[in-house]
């Protein structure tokens, strides 16, 4: 799994390139956590273009972000995931909680608090 | 049952065996060629069955997780067992949302996944014994 990340106002945009499992959510989780205390930023887009694989424990990490995020007002979305990941978060009800987009520019609108249009 | 095909591994309950798992079933499952669909799904069942074993059968401690695979005509199958802790409660765990662990970030959907993704899934667990979990999935011959 590869990691960037890049900050856009208040947003920290995660590239995310790999396999999302138990293993390497755990440096997902740690990578996450610690760009987003130094970026400053209230808000949290994961880009998961590059994303070959997810399991439960991608879900149990998104979740964990959303609950963090929640307590301080943030937002986190998910943009481009593939279309398992996909049928995987909305039958989990993670979708409902953390919207799928398919452009970056969806996803930054609505994590900075303007219209959006969610799949 | 004569299986047209079969094979066994044995791992060590170490979390990086987990894509080894998964790496496994597709190569070996290869010679059918799955619809990409039908591939990610058995992957990723195999992937929650191999996770459960290191995290609730093991608790992260050293231990051995069997993975055998079979298929005969159109039909997959697959059984991953520890010698664990074994589940204590089988019901409470299948449910969605379910989680013995949430300081651990899990999401309790590891059978849900299974049970979505593969067509039968059957669970023989023995506090203190281990678990093992059978799974089977029919898929699309032309």
């Amino acid at each position: 799994m590869e990691l960037s990340f890049s900050k856009k106002n208040k947003t920290v945009i995660i590239m995310v390139s790999g396999e999302i499992d138990h293993h390497t959510s755990k440096e997902l989780r740690w990578q996450t956590e610690s760009a987003y205390i130094d970026m400053s930023v209230k808000n949290i887009i994961f880009h998961f273009e590059n994303v070959t694989f997810m399991d439960s424990s991608g879900i149990g990490m998104l979740i964990g972000r959303y609950k963090q995020l929640q307590s301080i007002g943030g937002k986190i979305s998910v943009v481009s995931a593939n279309e398992k990941i996909t049928e995987i978060m909305q039958f989990s009800g993670l979708s409902k909680l953390i919207p799928l987009f398919d452009t970056i520019e969806d996803a930054f609108s609505y994590t900075e608090g303007r219209e959006h249009h969610a799949v | 049952m004569q299986y047209e095909n079969e094979a066994r591994v044995l791992f060590t309950s170490k979390s990086e065996n987990e894509r080894f798992a998964r790496v496994f079933i597709a190569g070996f499952l290869t010679p059918l060629d799955l619809t990409i669909s039908e591939m990610t799904e058995i992957k990723t069942a195999v992937s929650e069955a191999v996770t459960n074993a290191i995290i609730h059968g093991y608790e992260e401690k050293r231990g051995n997780v069997e993975l055998f695979c079979a298929y005969r005509e159109n039909k997959v199958y697959i059984e991953i067992a520890d010698s664990g802790s074994g589940i204590e409660n089988i019901t409470l765990a299948r449910e969605p949302l379910y989680t013995s662990k949430p300081e651990m970030e899990r999401s309790g959907m590891g059978f849900t996944i299974m049970e979505t993704f593969m067509d039968q899934i059957h669970i023989q667990s023995e506090e203190g014994k281990g678990t093992r979990i059978f799974m089977e999935k029919t898929f699309t011959k032309e």
